[in-house]
C-alpha cells in the first residue's frame, strides 16, 4: 500500500502532528472563548439581564466549540493510542476533575434560565464560572507537566502503560504558572469577546478586564518563557530516531539538557512565530479592546491565543508526552503513532471532513451575527 | 499482578456510566427525527400549530439533550482513563471510527442544534427545516459510528495483530466498517431510540389529553407519535432478530447463554420461554419450551444445530491450547524480529492468542499452565447465565408489547377516537418508562453477555484495564454518584415543569406580545 500512495510513513506522522495542531488551536480559539466567558461572569454582569446577555453570547454556539475538544480526543486516540492511553490513565484524578466541569457545562448553559427563581440561577452562574475556571486551569496545568515531563514507563514485554506520579505531584510550580497562563490567557478572549459581542455596562467592565487580562498574560507568558529556558531541563532524541519504522517507543535514547526545549527555536527560527504572535496578539487585543473595534481585537485575541498554543507545540517536537522517570520511554510523533493504514485513512477522513465542518461553522456565526442585547434575549427563544 | 478490585470497579463504573448516558440517548435520536417530521409538516402546511409542536417538544429535546451530551464526553475519556491497555491494544482501529464520528457526526449535531433553538427568528422557515434535520441526520450518524466502534468489539473484523507494536492494527477499514453486527446493530438500535421518542410524546401527550389540556395539540402529535411509533417498534423487533441472527454466527456463547442452552441441542432446537437457570450445576429448572423456534431463529434452518455451552467450552479449550502456542511464538518474536520462522508461526495462531491471555488470570506463567488452568481458563469463557437470561426476556416481551400498543395506538389516533379510551390513554402515560427497560435490558445482553471479552476472542476484559489503585476508583465513583444524582433530580425538576406548562397556546394571551422577538409571525424576517 505505501508505495501506491505518495507519502511516506514518516511524513505520515508528522502530517498528523500538524493536525493534531491545528485541533488543539481550534479548541483553544473557539471552546477557549467559552470557557473565559465563564470565567470573568461575575466580573462583568452584576444583574440578571446582563447574566442572560452574556450566557445568550455563547449560547448558540458553545456546543459546536466543545466538539473541537472531542474531535481531539478523538484523534489522539485514532493517531497516538499510547499517547491517548498514558495521558488519560495517568492524569486519572486531574481528569476528573476535569470532566466535573465539562459535565456541569452544558446543564449551566441550558437550564440556567429554565426557572426563574433567583437562587436557582446565581447558583448556576457560579457554577459556570468555576466551570471556566477550573477546566481553563486544568489544561494549562496539563501542559506545565508535559513540558516538566510526566513520570510513568512501560512494561517491556507487554507495553502497557504505567503512571507512577500522584494527583498532587501535578500541581508544581511551573505547571502551575502554566495553569494560571491559561485562565488570564482565556479570560482575555472572553473579554474580547463580550467587548465585541455586547454594549453598554457588560462591554464597559469586559474592555477593563480584557486590557488587564492581556497585560497580565503577556507578562507571566514572558516569564514562563525565560524559565523555560533557564530553569527546565528539555528533552532531546541522542541516538537516531527511527522515524518510518514500526511504532515502539523503546527504541531510542533520550538526554535531558538544561534550557533544551529551546533547541528548536534555534534549529528552525520561524518557529518564533508563535511567541511572537502569543505576545504581539495579546498586546494588540489590549490595545483595540481599548479603542473599541470589535471584531479586530477579538482577532488579536484569537492570535494571540494560538500563538501560545504554537509555542508550546513548536519547543516539545517532536515530543508528545516526554518521560520523566524513563526518558528513552518519551513518546515522540514517530514511536507512539497509529499504523501507517490507520493514519493514512483517518487522513483521507480528515481532510474531507474537517473543510466542510469549518464551512459550517462558519455559516452558523455569520446566521448569529451581531450584537447580542436585553431586546434579542427577551423573546422565547434564548437562554 | 491484575487488581481484580480495580478491573471489577472500573467495570462496575463504565456501566453505569454507560447505561445513564443511553438513558438520554435514544430519546435524542427518537425525538430529533419527530421534530423533524412536525416541522416538514409546518412548512409543508403553513400551520402554525405544527410550528408550536416543533417548539414545545423541542424544548423537551433540548433539555435532555444537554444531559446526553454532559454525560457523553464522560465516554470518551473513560476508554483512556480506565482502559488504557485497550486504548493501546486496539486504538489502531477503535479510534477512528470515534474520531469520524466526532467529525462528520456530533459537530453537525452540535453545531446546528444551537441554531435549532436560537434561529427561529434568523432563519427563512425552509432554512429553519433544513437545520432541523441536520440535527436529527447528525444524531443517527453519530450513533451509525459509534455502533460500528462497538460492533468491533463484538466482531473484530478487518485486523491483526502485530507482534512488533504489541496492538491490533487495522487490515481492510471497508471490513471494518460494513462489519455485518455493526449494521444490525444500527438499525436496531436507531429503532428503539425511535419506539423511545414516540413513547416520550404518547405519555406525554395522554397526560394532556386526561388533564383536559391542550387537547388539539396533543391529538395531533399522538397521530404523529402513533404512526412513526409503529413502523419503529416493528423495525425495532424485526430487525432485532438479524441482530439474533448475526448473534449466533460469531458470538455463540452469547446466544447459548441468552437461552441458557448448557447443552446443543439437536436442530432444530427448541425455545426456553420459561427457566430457573443454575449456573453452578449448569442445568435448568423449571423450563418451559417450546420445540423447534429457536432453532429457526438462531440458523434460519431446520437443521442446522445450536451448540450449546458444554460444546462451545469443549472449543475454548482447544483455542486456548492453541493460544498457549501463538503465545510462545509471541515471545520468540519479540525477543527476535529476524526471527522469520517463529513470525510465520505467529501470523498463523494469532487468532488465539487472546484465549492464552485468559490464563494470566490462573497463573502468573502462561508458558506454564496446568490442564486445570486451561480448563479453568476454557471454563471462565460462560459469562452468567441467569442475568442474561431473563433481561434478554425483559427486552423481547418488551418489544412485543410495543407493536400491540402502537397499533392500538395508531388505529385510536387515525380514527379520531383517543379520547373516548381514557383507558388507554393511562395506559400511554404508565408505558412512558418501558422503552428505557428494554432498551437498557437489551444493551446489558449485548455487554455482559460478550464477558469475559471485552474484544470478543481477542482481549479479555481485566486484562484491559489501567493500572489504577482503589483508591482512585472510589474517588471517580463518588463523584459519579454525587454528580449524575444532582443531574437526575436538576433534570426531571427541569422536564417536569417543562411539561407542566405545557405547550404556548395562541390564544394564552402571552405570544402575541412577543411576537417581534421569537419570530411566531415573522421568520423570515433574518433574510
Amino acid at each position: 500500500m505505501e508505495q501506491l500512495i505518495p507519502l511516506d510513513y514518516a511524513t505520515l506522522r508528522v502530517i498528523w502532528w500538524a493536525v493534531l495542531g491545528f485541533l488543539l488551536v481550534a479548541f483553544a480559539v473557539m471552546d477557549g472563548f467559552d470557557l473565559g466567558v465563564a470565567t470573568i461572569l461575575p466580573l462583568v454582569s452584576r444583574k440578571d439581564i446582563e447574566r442572560r446577555i452574556v450566557f445568550n453570547v455563547v449560547g448558540p454556539v458553545w456546543e459546536g466549540n466543545q466538539v473541537w475538544l472531542i474531535v481531539g480526543g478523538g484523534v489522539v486516540f485514532a493517531a497516538w493510542p499510547l499517547l491517548y492511553a498514558m495521558a488519560f490513565s495517568g492524569f486519572y484524578l486531574a481528569m476528573m476533575l476535569l470532566l466535573i466541569t465539562l459535565i456541569l457545562r452544558p446543564i449551566c448553559f441550558k437550564y440556567r434560565s429554565k426557572l426563574p427563581d433567583a437562587r436557582w440561577r446565581s447558583t448556576w452562574d457560579a457554577l459556570l464560572c468555576l466551570c471556566g475556571l477550573v477546566a481553563a486551569l486544568v489544561f494549562g496545568v496539563a501542559v506545565g507537566n508535559t513540558i516538566t515531563g510526566v513520570p510513568f514507563v512501560f512494561q517491556p514485554d507487554t507495553m502497557r502503560p504505567l503512571y507512577q506520579g500522584t494527583f498532587f505531584g501535578l500541581f508544581q510550580p511551573f505547571p502551575v504558572l502554566c495553569g494560571v497562563i491559561s485562565v488570564c490567557m482565556l479570560a482575555m478572549h472572553g473579554s474580547a469577546l463580550l467587548s465585541w459581542k455586547t454594549q453598554d455596562a457588560v462591554a464597559a467592565r469586559a474592555r477593563v478586564t480584557g486590557r488587564i487580562f492581556a497585560l497580565v498574560t503577556v507578562a507571566l507568558f514572558v516569564l514562563a518563557g525565560f524559565w523555560v529556558a533557564h530553569g527546565i531541563d528539555g528533552f532531546s532524541v541522542t541516538g537516531a530516531l527511527h522515524t518510518g519504522q514500526e511504532s515502539n517507543p523503546l527504541d531510542k535514547t533520550v538526554a535531558l539538557t538544561l534550557g533544551g526545549w529551546m533547541a528548536n527555536y534555534a534549529r528552525w527560527p520561524a518557529m518564533w512565530i508563535g511567541p511572537v504572535l502569543g505576545v504581539a496578539g495579546a498586546l494588540l487585543a489590549a490595545a483595540l479592546i481599548g479603542l473599541r473595534t470589535g471584531a479586530p481585537a477579538f482577532l488579536a485575541s484569537s492570535a494571540s491565543v494560538a500563538g501560545i498554543v504554537l509555542t508550546f507545540g513548536f519547543a516539545l517536537f517532536p515530543f508528545l508526552l516526554p518521560s520523566s522517570m524513563d526518558p528513552n520511554a518519551s513518546l515522540t510523533v514517530w514511536d507512539a503513532s497509529s499504523s501507517y493504514v490507520s493514519l493514512w485513512i483517518m487522513l483521507l477522513a480528515t481532510g474531507v471532513l474537517l473543510p466542510i465542518v469549518i464551512v459550517y461553522t462558519a455559516w452558523v456565526y455569520r446566521v448569529m451575527r451581531g450584537k447580542v442585547t436585553e431586546q434579542s434575549v427577551g423573546g422565547g427563544h434564548a437562554y | 499482578m491484575f487488581n481484580f478490585d480495580v478491573v471489577d470497579l472500573s467495570r462496575f463504573q463504565f456501566a453505569a456510566t454507560v447505561m445513564y448516558h443511553f438513558l438520554f440517548v435514544p430519546l435524542t435520536l427518537g425525538l430529533s427525527f419527530l421534530l423533524a417530521i412536525m416541522e416538514s409538516v409546518y412548512v409543508m402546511s403553513g400551520r402554525d400549530i405544527w410550528r408550536r409542536m416543533t417548539v414545545f417538544w423541542g424544548g423537551l429535546f433540548g433539555i435532555n439533550f444537554a444531559l446526553g451530551v454532559a454525560t457523553g464526553i464522560v465516554m470518551e475519556f473513560q476508554f483512556g482513563m480506565n482502559w488504557a491497555y485497550y486504548s493501546h491494544y486496539v486504538g489502531d482501529i477503535f479510534g477512528a471510527p470515534l474520531a469520524i464520528e466526532g467529525l462528520m457526526a456530533f459537530f453537525l449535531e452540535a453545531t446546528f442544534v444551537g441554531l435549532f433553538f436560537f434561529g427561529w427568528d434568523r432563519l427563512s422557515k425552509v432554512g429553519h427545516l433544513v437545520v432541523t434535520w441536520l440535527v436529527a441526520l447528525g444524531t443517527n450518524l453519530s450513533a451509525l459510528w459509534i455502533l460500528i466502534a462497538n460492533g468491533w468489539m463484538q466482531n473484530p473484523v478487518g485486523a491483526v495483530f502485530n507482534p512488533l507494536t504489541m496492538r491490533m492494527e487495522m487490515k481492510d477499514f471497508g471490513a471494518v466498517i460494513f462489519n455485518p453486527v455493526a449494521q444490525a446493530k444500527f438499525v436496531h438500535t436507531v429503532s428503539a431510540g425511535y419506539v423511545m421518542g414516540a413513547i416520550f410524546i404518547m405519555g406525554v401527550s395522554a397526560w394532556y389529553l386526561l388533564r383536559k389540556r391542550h387537547v388539539e395539540f396533543a391529538k395531533r402529535s399522538m397521530v404523529v407519535a402513533a404512526s412513526f411509533g409503529l413502523a419503529a417498534a416493528l423495525s425495532v423487533v424485526v430487525l432485532g432478530d438479524e441482530s439474533g441472527y448475526l448473534t449466533t454466527e460469531h458470538q455463540k456463547m452469547k446466544i447459548a447463554a441468552m437461552e441458557a442452552m448448557w447443552k446443543t441441542e439437536p436442530a432444530p432446537a427448541s425455545f426456553n420461554l420459561f427457566a430457573i437457570p443454575d449456573q453452578k450445576h449448569e442445568v435448568n429448572h423449571f423450563s418451559i419450551e417450546i420445540p423447534y423456534v429457536m432453532g429457526i431463529i438462531g440458523t434460519r434452518s431446520l437443521t442446522t444445530p445450536l451448540l450449546g455451552i458444554d460444546e462451545l467450552v469443549k472449543r475454548a479449550r482447544v483455542r486456548v491450547k492453541n493460544g498457549i502456542l501463538a503465545y510462545e511464538d509471541l515471545q520468540k518474536v519479540r525477543a527476535n524480529p529476524q526471527d522469520k520462522a517463529a513470525r510465520k508461526d505467529f501470523d498463523a495462531r494469532w487468532r488465539d492468542l487472546g484465549y492464552a491471555l485468559l490464563l494470566k488470570r490462573f497463573t502468573p506463567d502462561i508458558g506454564k499452565a496446568t490442564p486445570a488452568d486451561i480448563d479453568k481458563a476454557a471454563q471462565s469463557t460462560v459469562p452468567q447465565v441467569a442475568p442474561l437470561y431473563w433481561t434478554f426476556r425483559v427486552m423481547v416481551g418488551l418489544g412485543f408489547y410495543f407493536i400491540l400498543f402502537f397499533a392500538v395506538a395508531f388505529w385510536l389516533a387515525s380514527t379520531g377516537r383517543l379520547r373516548r379510551y381514557p383507558r388507554f390513554l393511562r395506559i400511554a402515560l404508565w408505558s412512558l418508562p418501558l422503552p428505557w427497560l428494554a432498551i437498557e435490558s437489551g444493551w446489558f445482553v449485548a455487554e455482559f453477555g460478550r464477558q469475559p471479552w471485552v474484544i470478543e476472542g481477542v482481549l479479555p476484559t481485566y486484562y484491559a484495564a489501567s493500572g489504577l489503585t482503589v483508591a482512585d476508583l472510589v474517588i471517580s465513583l463518588s463523584i459519579f454518584l454525587v454528580l449524575y444524582t444532582g443531574l437526575a433530580i436538576v433534570g426531571a425538576k427541569v422536564m417536569l415543569r417543562a411539561i407542566k406548562a405545557g405547550p404556548d397556546e395562541p390564544d394564552a394571551g402571552t405570544a402575541p406580545a412577543e411576537l417581534p422577538m421569537n419570530g411566531i409571525a415573522a421568520p423570515q424576517t433574518a433574510a
